[in-house]
Formats: structure tokens, C-alpha cells, sequence
């Protein structure tokens, strides 16, 4: 087992007097995918929210290398190499795709070069090569999702959250984003993927939770929530999982 | 009206609109960066040009001192609510930026204003003084409504107006002020005089512009400030500070006011409480390019100018009364083309 690289304790986060997560618990070792499943509104992008600092927690906390993040802003836990592609993408539309890379460099470790990690997001992505000049807003969906990891990892993630990255793309595009997903686990990044669709999720993750209504129902092994019969039933459908 | 006159009122309005666009840019700035709708960008300007005729007359202006409380009162807050700031580097920084910087100027002031040394140096001490009033204000007013309505923000921003307006009569007094032109040079062009003045404001508003042209579009903070306004969550994601976007848009808002103040400073007599209608112009101009577009408020305010100008000649007493109702067609026009209330963030 690799070393522990964060971890979610006990996290409950509310809007208001409705409780969206409910004593949520993960560790993410470092290295690994691991992967939150579950039906719309079941809180899986609060709980992204919330690692991230956009949203306080009402309960439990977060730790990176064991410290915990309470206090943390969102621009510190970038430095310290968290990075959110959030569901909406959240791009800067109107100004060209390459300056939507450079500033996902503005808290790029010192030392490590933004071009290089142009360069690197290029080779990753060679389609936002081609429309480096263009503005943001006038891409593809599966070319703005690009764009979001793309700028998310030019902060040199150590924990790289993705909410709904397959969220309205085409399955050959899905295919493509999962494929990445899986390269970049092998580059030393961390990943905890939410996704409402488990079965592409599952088979590129390590481990598994399922969250229903806030709260953390199952968790254990991908492979094995994949061949569970209540995954299955609820989230997986009855055909045959498909390989990637 | 002969050509003379046309020329005469055509270079008056582009010369107001020169100005305008400078407000007008300001207010772009500050509202796309942090969702102020920052009434007291006129205070800017008034405080730059009495600033400029007190310490020409050899006074230490009273907006010196306030850069000094202001500065005392944004460094007590936040050595209240940031434990990280109260030590080490961060705390040389604070207590050198927010009482050393303005203690010094106030002090340059206090000392040099009555040896009436050139232009220049009451130009630069000018500046110095006025520009940290910026991100005094942003600090201490709207730093802590950071997550506040739009509505609540103007409210506060409202606020400031009158604070400003108040001290101003308080620092100078109800007599109005005008300084000495930077040039005293005239040019004539045909049946056209041009002060000399007048080049001075037509070029450091286009060097202001062509500056704030390259700064947005080839620095890596530039593009930083324009992400912030283009999409807050995006920008906050990425790790743009938004405390730090806020404070640089009031910094180069309060420094373009000054800049603006210094150069109508001897064109136009200003007085305590002159600054509300010159902004208000400015507002007119952003306001017509949809609070977005640099180069719409430029070419809106040159029109503001314009209008302005005419309007003067033809209908004196009015000339207020049409310069603001030129808004109403854009508001209507823009109503019309898009029937939905915009959603706020």
C-alpha cells in the first residue's frame, strides 16, 4: 500500500438546513483512482466542492499528507496540489485556449516551467494544440472538458478531482477521457473521479464508493462494485459491462 | 454656428471624453473584477485635482492624513481577522505597505509642499497619495462583503461616496480649485488653438489605455485580472486570489482617478463635490458598453464628450439633462434585445 495522500473524514456539508453529504468518510493513497458513484443530487459534487474549499463543511474535515485543510483557502490547496475540474467547467470563455492553460499555471510549483507544462498538456491533448488561438468559449464539449484537465493540471496536481467529466459527451469522447484518466494515474497523479456514470468509472478506478442521499452506502475494491448485485441493479443496468 | 465653433466644442468634447473614458475604464474594471459599482470613482479624480492645487499653494494636502488612517484602519483588520498575516515577512509587509508607505508620503508631503518644488514632484506626491486610498478602501469596505449581492455592494459603495464627499468639503474646503496647466504651450491649426493642456490629455489617456492594453493582454496578471472577471469560480480554481484581484482593480482605479484629476485639474475648476457628476459621465459611458468592453467605453465616452460639447452651446441650462437622458435609448434598446433579468454571479 502506497503512502495515504488525503483523506475525507467524517464530512458533512449542508446548504442551508438541508444536509447534501452526511458523514462521509475516503482515503485517497497517493497514486491511485478512486472513484464516487451514484444518482444525480446524491451529493457527490458538494462533497468535491467542499475538498476543494468552495463550500465550508458543517462537520469532519479534510487532510493532505495528514494535515488537516481547515483553514486552508482555495488558492492555498491548489499550491499544495489539490485541483478541481468542476461539472461546469467553469473556463475563462472569451479569452483564447492557451491563456486558459497559463493561468492554470498560477500557482505552478516554482521551478517547474509553465511551458514545459504547455507542452506536456499538448502532448496529452493535441487537440487543444490545434485551437490554441481560439477563445475558449467556441470549443466542443469534449474539447472544453480537455481544456478544464488540461488547465487543472498545469497547477502540477498531486490530487486531481474530476466531477462528471463524461457529463454530455459523446461515448466515443468518454472513451477517450477515461483512456487519459488511466495515463495519468501512471504520471504519479491521484485521481477521485465522481461520476454518475459507474460503469465507465468503475473500470478505470481502484476503489469505489457508492453514495446515496448524501451518505456513503458502499465502498470496497472497483472491481469488485462492479460485480456487486446491488450496483448492478441500481447503477450498472443488466447488459454486459463493456471494455474500454 | 460656424466651423470655428464646431472645431472649438469638437475638441472640448473629445477632450471631456478623454476623461470620461478614463472614469468610465475604471469602472469597468472595478465592477468586472469584483461587482462594485464603484459610485466614488469620481472622488478619485476631485481628490486628485485638490490634492494637486493644495500642495501647489503649499499645503499639506488632508487626504495625506487620511491615506495614513485609512492605512492604520486596513492594517488593524487585518491583523484581526488573518493570523497568518501577524507573522514574520508577512507582517513587514503589512505594517511597510499600510503605515510606512502612506507615513511616508504624508511626511514627503508634510515637508516639501511649502519649498513649492516643480510640477513634477507635486505630480508624483499626488499620485503617491491618492492611489493607496484604493486598496485601503477595498480592504476595509468591500473585502468582508466579498460575497454580498450586487445590490448590497452598490449600497456600500454609496456609502463611500458621501464618507468621501463629507471628508473632501472637511480637506478643502467649498472654494473650488484649478492648478497650473503642465504646459502653457499653445498650438494653432488653421482656425483651431489647441492648449497645450489638451495634448497632455488626449496623450497620457492614449498611453494610459495602450499601457492598460498591454498589461491585460501580455502579462500573466493582467490575463489573471480579466479571468477573474470573465469567471470568479474559474479564477478562484485555478488559485487567483480573489482578495489580490480585488485590491489591484481599486489600486489602478484610484490611480487612474488621480491621473484623470491632475489633468482636468486646470481645465475645469473642481470643487469638493465635483467628482459625482464627472463619474456619473464616466458611467454613462460604461454603462452604454454593457459594463464589459474597454474599447466601448473609450468610443461611448468620446460621444459622451461630444454631446456634451454641443449640447452646451445649444442648450446650456440643459446640458446635464441630455447627456444623462442619452442613456435611456441605450437602456430601452438593450431591454429589448435581451427580455430577461440577467441572473446575478
Amino acid at each position: 500500500m502506497t503512502a495515504l495522500l488525503f483523506s475525507i473524514r467524517n464530512v458533512s456539508v449542508s446548504y442551508g438546513k438541508i444536509e447534501a453529504v452526511r458523514d462521509v468518510s475516503l482515503d485517497i493513497p497517493a497514486g491511485t483512482i478512486v472513484t464516487v458513484v451514484g444518482a444525480n443530487g446524491a451529493g457527490k459534487s458538494t462533497l468535491l466542492n467542499a475538498a476543494m474549499g468552495v463550500l465550508a463543511p458543517a462537520a469532519g474535515q479534510f487532510l493532505l499528507d495528514g494535515r488537516p485543510l481547515a483553514d486552508t483557502s482555495v488558492e492555498d490547496r491548489v499550491a499544495a496540489g489539490l485541483s478541481l475540474v468542476p461539472e461546469r467547467r467553469e473556463l475563462f470563455a472569451t479569452m483564447p485556449v492557451e491563456d486558459n492553460l497559463r493561468l492554470g499555471a498560477y500557482r505552478r510549483p516554482r521551478g517547474r516551467s509553465a511551458t514545459q507544462g504547455l507542452e506536456e498538456v499538448y502532448a496529452l491533448f493535441p487537440r487543444l494544440k490545434e485551437r490554441r488561438r481560439q477563445a475558449a468559449g467556441t470549443l466542443s464539449g469534449g474539447e472544453r472538458q480537455m481544456l478544464a484537465m488540461g488547465r487543472a493540471l498545469m497547477a502540477c496536481p498531486r490530487l486531481l478531482m474530476l466531477d462528471e467529466p463524461s457529463l454530455g459527451l459523446a461515448p466515443r469522447v468518454v472513451k477517450d477521457i477515461l483512456r487519459l484518466i488511466a495515463e495519468l494515474r501512471a504520471t504519479g497523479v491521484a485521481i477521485l473521479l465522481v461520476e454518475q456514470n459507474a460503469r465507465a468509472a468503475l473500470q478505470v478506478a481502484d476503489w469505489g464508493v457508492v453514495m446515496e442521499t448524501g451518505s456513503a452506502t458502499l465502498a470496497g475494491p472497483a472491481a469488485e462494485l462492479a460485480g456487486d448485485p446491488r450496483v448492478i441493479e441500481s447503477y450498472l443496468g443488466l447488459k454486459d459491462v463493456e471494455p474500454v | 454656428m460656424d466651423t470655428t465653433i464646431a472645431l472649438f466644442l469638437a475638441q472640448d468634447g473629445v477632450i471631456n471624453g478623454a476623461i470620461y473614458a478614463l472614469l468610465g475604464l475604471s469602472l469597468v474594471l472595478v465592477f468586472t473584477v469584483t461587482r462594485v459599482i464603484f459610485v466614488p470613482q469620481g472622488e478619485f479624480v476631485a481628490y486628485g485635482a485638490l490634492t494637486l492645487a493644495a500642495l501647489e499653494r503649499g499645503e499639506t494636502p488632508g487626504t495625506a492624513w487620511l491615506a495614513l488612517a485609512l492605512g492604520a484602519v486596513a492594517c488593524l483588520q487585518t491583523l484581526a481577522l488573518v493570523p497568518a498575516a501577524r507573522k514574520g515577512w508577512a507582517l513587514v509587509r503589512l505594517l511597510a505597505f499600510d503605515l510606512g508607505l502612506p507615513a511616508a508620503v504624508a511626511a514627503l508631503a508634510e515637508l516639501t509642499a511649502p519649498l513649492h518644488l516643480g510640477q513634477a514632484a507635486r505630480v508624483g506626491l499626488t499620485l503617491a497619495i491618492i492611489a493607496p486610498l484604493g486598496p485601503f478602501l477595498y480592504r476595509i469596505v468591500f473585502r468582508p462583503l466579498a460575497r454580498a449581492s450586487v445590490l448590497v455592494l452598490l449600497i456600500a459603495s454609496v456609502g463611500v461616496h458621501l464618507g468621501l464627499v463629507g471628508l473632501g468639503l472637511v480637506f478643502f474646503g467649498a472654494e473650488g480649485s484649478r492648478s497650473t496647466p503642465l504646459s502653457a504651450a499653445n498650438l494653432t491649426l488653421g482656425p483651431l488653438t489647441v492648449t497645450g493642456q489638451s495634448l497632455w490629455i488626449l496623450g497620457v489617456t492614449g498611453l494610459l489605455m495602450g499601457a492598460l492594453g498591454l498589461f491585460f493582454g501580455r502579462t500573466l496578471t493582467g490575463k489573471a485580472l480579466r479571468a477573474t472577471a470573465v469567471n470568479r469560480l474559474g479564477a478562484r480554481l485555478v488559485g487567483i486570489p480573489a482578495e489580490r484581484a480585488g485590491w489591484l482593480a481599486f489600486g489602478m482605479a484610484a490611480t487612474i482617478g488621480a491621473v484623470s484629476g491632475i489633468l482636468s485639474a486646470p481645465v475645469t475648476t473642481t470643487f469638493y463635490d465635483t467628482g459625482f457628476i464627472t463619474g456619473l459621465k464616466g458611467f454613462v459611458a460604461a454603462i452604454i458598453a454593457d459594463l464589459v468592453s474597454y474599447p466601448g467605453v473609450a468610443v461611448a465616452a468620446i460621444a459622451v464628450g461630444l454631446v456634451e460639447s454641443f449640447a452646451s452651446f445649444w442648450a446650456s441650462s440643459f446640458k446635464e439633462v441630455i447627456v444623462f437622458t442619452t442613456i435611456i435609448p441605450v437602456l430601452l434598446w438593450r431591454s429589448v434585445r435581451s427580455p430577461h433579468a440577467e441572473d446575478e454571479e
